[in-house]
């Protein structure tokens, strides 16, 4: 016992430690030949025929129109669970309400849910074929399914929980003395809400919605079912190059639609640099 | 903001509002496709279950799954000990790599395989055949949910105290002991969830498995191909079957991982 104890404090920081380093090699191998050789072949790829070749790939009208088509939809959707998950995660942490564990627990669904179900569920409900999708567009003429506003939809539902659980543990861990001094001030809800919380939870609303638009940037299998191939996202037109062989049109957008998800990722963590917690 | 003793009128439409939004995005397509498929009873269901395509389908899904599951439960597990202990050079960027696959489509990381393994590919020389394998396969769903376990123990294990660790190294524990005793025992419900996590991102996978899998019937055809073949083959029943099976697995670990979260004490969501 009393050696080992003598012996221990050699053993939490040794000069040369052939176990961690084994260990560290091990991991940064993983990540390394995972990660990085994607990124390593995209750019090569996409920078193989020079960036005039580049160009070209990327302001074919087809290509362009799926990199817009990707955009519009995931902005749209990105503004709306902008709105919505903020709403959600202050009526989470705020109030009380009956069979709130249970509506905690279901917004994590579209991350368990396998995209493409989503697709074959929002069809089922939402398809032409439907009482309700037949209902919408004979009545009020608003085609949901193979439309981009199924897409919209289907991104909304893919990228709900991502603005809740970045704002839910902010909001909860925010303190309440401003909000009461506020309320004591004469503030009304809507201006505390606006002048004292809104800025708290400001940073973490951005980075859940930039997260959920680089997610939806890349959604496939939930577009796939619900547009099928009448409105093709960057995605979408990929699969379709490659199962075409044309790897040169493959490639520009893959290198355009890797430099957006980069992009986002380093606003990202700039956004979340200045929150310590 | 803590939670209110009462919730007065602009309280309760609030909730009614977010309620009733949550109920017809989430809620009701889930609801519908239940009932749809269930339309004439659990035996159609079954038949189209049992299809020996449905069955190889399923049983690639699930191998695919569980080996993913565990080749990221271990080396994930290495991963995050790594980034959360060692101090290295690049640590920052390698820590925010770990998030690319979250933001890197599935069909990309497919059309990569292709571009490495493919007949006139970057390694078409490499000994083991692996483009339109199911090499291929696990390779990509492996990385496509890479992430989920390194992120649920980071922030658990930058909590961990020290004292305890430096406390049985006093007492005469070996590493690997203190390890096992007092180490693992805070991390295990993090690393079930991340493996559960991951579970079901590599369940869902489709877009990568689709361009590198070849979806070949019967050999590399997982449950996800399945449904898409399933419509496009005009056989809805068969893919609405296979959806609801997924769609059940999904909220059956999504119980699991909440109560575990509950259990764990890791009150990320508390109530």
């Amino acid at each position: 016992m009393a050696q080992a104890a003598i012996q221990s404090p050699a053993r939490i920081t040794p000069t040369v430690d052939v176990g961690a380093w084994g260990l560290r090699a091990s991991a940064l191998i993983y990540l390394a030949v995972l990660i990085i050789t994607p990124l390593v072949v995209i750019t090569v790829e996409g920078l193989r025929g020079g960036v005039e070749s580049l160009w070209v790939s990327i302001t074919r009208p087809a290509a362009l129109q799926a990199v817009w088509l990707s955009i519009s939809t995931a902005g749209i959707m990105a503004l709306i669970n902008g709105v919505m998950g903020t709403l959600t995660a202050v009526v989470l942490a705020r109030y009380r309400f009956p069979g709130k564990r249970l509506f905690n627990s279901l917004i994590d669904l579209p991350f368990a849910i396998p995209t493409l179900v989503t697709g074959v569920m929002l069809v089922l409900l939402y398809g032409p074929q439907t009482a309700l999708g037949g209902f919408l567009s004979r009545e009020l003429g608003w085609k949901i399914v193979f439309a981009p506003s199924g897409i919209v939809l289907a991104l909304t539902f893919v990228g709900y929980p991502f603005v809740i659980r970045a704002v839910q543990p902010v909001l909860e861990a925010l303190d309440t003395r401003p909000q009461e001094a506020a309320y004591t001030l004469g503030a009304s809800e809507w201006t505390t809400f606006r002048r004292v919380v809104l800025p708290a939870i400001l940073p973490a609303v951005l980075t859940g919605s930039l997260l959920s638009f680089a997610r939806a940037l890349g959604e496939f299998g939930s577009i796939v079912i619900v547009a099928g191939n009448v409105s093709k996202t960057a995605a979408v037109y990929i699969y379709g190059q490659v199962e075409n062989s044309d790897m040169a049109g493959a490639s520009g957008v893959s290198l355009l639609m890797l430099a957006i998800a980069l992009t986002i990722t380093f606003i990202v963590s700039r956004l979340n640099k200045g929150i310590t917690r | 903001m803590n939670e209110r003793a009462s919730n007065g009128l602009v309280g309760w439409l609030l909730i009614s509002l977010v309620l009733g939004y949550a109920g017809i995005l989430l809620l009701a397509p889930l609801v519908m496709m239940i009932l749809g498929a269930f339309k004439d009873g659990l035996q159609p269901i079954l038949d189209d279950l049992t299809t020996p395509d449905a069955l190889s389908a399923l049983g690639l899904s699930i191998r695919l799954a569980l080996l993913a599951a565990l080749t990221n439960g271990v080396l994930g597990f290495l991963a995050a000990w790594v980034l959360a202990r060692h101090n290295f050079t690049g640590k920052r960027i390698f820590n925010a790599l770990v998030d690319m696959p979250f933001v890197i489509s599935p069909v990309i990381i497919g059309y990569v395989m292709i571009v490495l393994f493919g007949r006139v590919g970057w390694l078409k020389d490499f000994p083991i055949k692996l483009a339109f394998s199911v090499e291929a396969m696990f390779v990509v769903t492996v990385f496509v949910s890479l992430p989920f376990v390194i992120r649920e123990l980071q922030p658990v294990l930058a909590t961990l105290m020290p004292e305890h660790e430096e406390a049985a190294y006093t007492l005469g524990a070996s590493r690997w002991m203190t390890f096992r005793r007092v180490i693992f025992p805070s991390l295990r419900h993090a690393l079930t969830v991340g493996v559960m996590l991951t579970l079901a991102r590599a369940l869902g996978e489709f877009g990568a498995a689709a361009v590198i899998g070849g979806a070949v019937e019967g050999s590399t055809e997982t449950a996800t191909i399945f449904i898409n073949r399933a419509l496009l083959d005009r056989n809805p029943s068969a893919a609405y079957a296979m959806s609801l099976l997924l769609g059940v697995i999904a909220i059956i670990l999504l119980i699991a991982m909440n109560r575990i979260r509950h259990a764990g004490g890791r009150h990320v969501h508390p109530n």
